[in-house]
């Protein structure tokens, strides 16, 4: 049996840290906000950060790559500030993973933030906690299920993408060429052991942090108790 | 001084007071649910940003148009009914959560609020374990340690059985006391009231409807609709006279005459203010005898009121107002009108037993 080289695994696990480094910062205040909008946009705002989970990964990624086109506004302004395109890049595929990886990160916090209510954030605010201060010490350890939910979701989510990864990056050795693009190629070219060896430890992988999520959430106080 | 000219409206509910609280002491705020008694205090502390109008206390300026206050910088202490301590620190956490916050601020430490409410033995408590009653200890701890300026309690005994209350009630009685921090307490329970504010302020449907001294209100027979039957009555100041543990009764001397108690633990010439509710006296235009009662005072008409289901009357026992609740027809059988010697019969089951606990220890801050 030959191993497969691992260039793609370790790709991967950088494009999913960094993904979802960059997704909590994003998803945790849009998050918060969904959950004490009053705003009658609020719907709307829900249901566009919900498209990713029902629209097919190439739909996205062919609308994504319009948009990171060098052609496009948002690609064009991208080229001319740093010199780079984004598509067929790693920050091109970094983008692309947020954006399909969203309703992962968001939807667990604005759960538990809603069950938490404004309870415990009153509380801390008569007791001189100024809003960033009670946001990290209180809500945020008061929502440690949503927070791990929404973490592994995530990371767990972004090892397994491949249709937005094909369309946005490619497959090129080492920038865009993920576990997932690999298995793939792998297959078309009949390298049948290497696809066996990566997608058993895809599926090793992915159940272990499904199980350790599942078995950290019964440790953690569900919503804020007392 | 803690001076409020406020307006809140909400679907079906609309709050408007103007009032002045005074500067130290506990005041009492009274009312039927509903009433507005949490509203009020939520946006005192700068909890309901939808209200308008002036909020001040001191010299500041918490709300006006154009400012508001956050409740981080007011520094007020709030008790909430259901506790809120953070589940995800220990009682320790929760109290240095308030302690670090309010650092170099005038106030008691951290060894005394422990030693005042007896945490010492909850400090290495997860919160989830503890009971109803050392939950809310935890509570008015954690509010003293962020050093308020002000102190808010809303019903912290609402959500407690009667032998959690009793348990309780002795340290909000030194809460009560603490030298020079002013206390707004919430509750719909006279009897609770009685122990603990001299003031009060009643509220009932989002406005004031009377503000003054506890024993004058309680007894003001225009607000009889307001306090209900079991809220209106009276409170005597009286001392103790004599034990007479061969009947279980103590002898207690008042201006008017002697009363007839169950046996208290309190020593011989000790002050204590007893609680009635109006709908535990009765009245007689000549002294009655021969009567199972034990405690009949002379009294005086000072006014009547039309009261739900019957007429609330206005007595005056000696030194104290006082309130009894009769039907129509004994008012007008017995022809009473202000002015009129009546006897006030009160039933000597009017006498609770915790009010009398509570007033034996009064004694060490006596009644206005």
């Amino acid at each position: 049996m030959t191993l497969p080289e691992l260039g793609p695994l370790w790709l991967t696990l950088q494009l999913g840290l960094v993904v979802t480094l960059a997704l909590l910062a994003l998803a945790l205040p849009l998050a918060w906000w969904l959950a004490h909008t009053r705003t009658r946009a609020k719907p709307l705002v829900e249901a566009v950060t919900a498209l990713p989970l029902v629209l097919p990964p190439t739909v996205l990624g062919f609308y994504l790559l319009i948009t990171f086109s060098p052609r496009a506004p948002f690609g064009g302004a991208y080229l001319a500030l740093t010199g780079e395109t984004l598509t067929f890049s790693f920050t091109g595929l970094v983008l692309a993973s947020m954006v399909y990886s969203l309703p992962f990160a968001v939807q667990p916090l604005q759960a538990a933030f809603e069950t938490l209510g404004r309870a415990p954030m009153e509380a801390a605010a008569c007791l001189r906690a100024r809003p960033l201060d009670r946001f990290f010490t209180v809500a945020l350890p008061l929502s440690a299920r949503g927070v791990l939910t929404a973490t592994v979701l995530t990371f767990a989510h972004t090892l397994g993408e491949f249709g937005v990864v094909l369309m946005v990056g490619g497959n090129i050795p080492g920038r865009t060429k993920v576990i997932s693009i690999a298995i793939y190629e792998h297959v078309e070219t009949i390298r049948l052991a290497e696809a066996h060896a990566l997608s058993a430890l895809m599926l090793v992988a992915s159940f272990a942090m499904l199980l350790a999520v599942y078995s950290l959430n019964r440790r953690f106080p569900q919503g804020w108790g007392a | 001084m803690l001076a409020l000219d406020v307006q809140l409206a909400r679907p079906g509910f609309a709050l408007r007071v103007t009032q002045e609280f005074a500067p130290e002491g506990v005041t009492a705020v009274f009312g039927p649910s509903g009433a507005g008694k949490s509203t009020l205090l939520r946006l005192i502390a700068g909890l309901e940003r939808g209200a308008a109008g002036h909020v001040q206390f001191g010299g500041e300026v918490w709300q006006a148009p154009g400012v508001f206050v956050p409740p981080e910088a007011r520094g007020v202490g709030y008790v909430f009914q259901d506790a809120r301590l953070f589940a995800h620190l220990s009682v320790a956490g929760n109290l240095r959560f308030a302690d670090r916050r309010a650092r170099g601020l005038p106030g008691p430490s951290r060894g005394e609020v422990v030693e005042m409410l007896d945490l010492a033995p909850l400090l290495g408590r997860r919160v989830g374990g503890l009971s109803g009653g050392e939950r809310q200890r935890v509570a008015i701890g954690r509010a003293l340690l962020g050093r308020p300026r002000l102190m808010l309690l809303d019903e912290p005994l609402a959500a407690l059985d009667a032998a959690r209350k009793a348990e309780i009630l002795p340290y909000l009685e030194r809460l009560c006391t603490l030298h020079g921090l002013p206390v707004l307490y919430v509750s719909h329970d006279l009897a609770e009231l009685a122990r603990l504010a001299h003031r009060v302020v009643v509220l009932a449907a989002g406005r004031v409807a009377a503000a003054g001294p506890l024993a004058e209100v309680l007894a003001d027979p225009a607000l009889a609709g307001v306090l209900g039957p079991r809220g209106a009555g009276a409170m005597l100041a009286a001392t103790v006279a004599a034990h007479h543990p061969g009947d279980g009764l103590s002898e207690l001397a008042h201006p008017a005459g002697r009363l007839f108690v169950p046996l208290i633990a309190a020593a011989i010439g000790a002050r204590v203010r007893l609680r009635f509710a109006a709908e535990d006296v009765m009245l007689a235009r000549v002294r009655p005898d021969a009567i199972s009662a034990l405690n009949i005072l002379p009294a005086t008409i000072t006014a009547l009121a039309e009261a739900p289901g019957g007429v609330a009357v206005g007595l005056r026992i000696g030194p104290d107002a006082a309130q009894a609740r009769i039907t129509q027809r004994s008012a007008r059988a017995l022809a009473l009108e202000p002015g009129a010697q009546v006897f006030a019969i009160l039933k000597t089951v009017a006498f609770a037993r915790d009010d009398l606990g509570a007033a034996a220890r009064l004694d060490s801050h006596p009644a206005p």
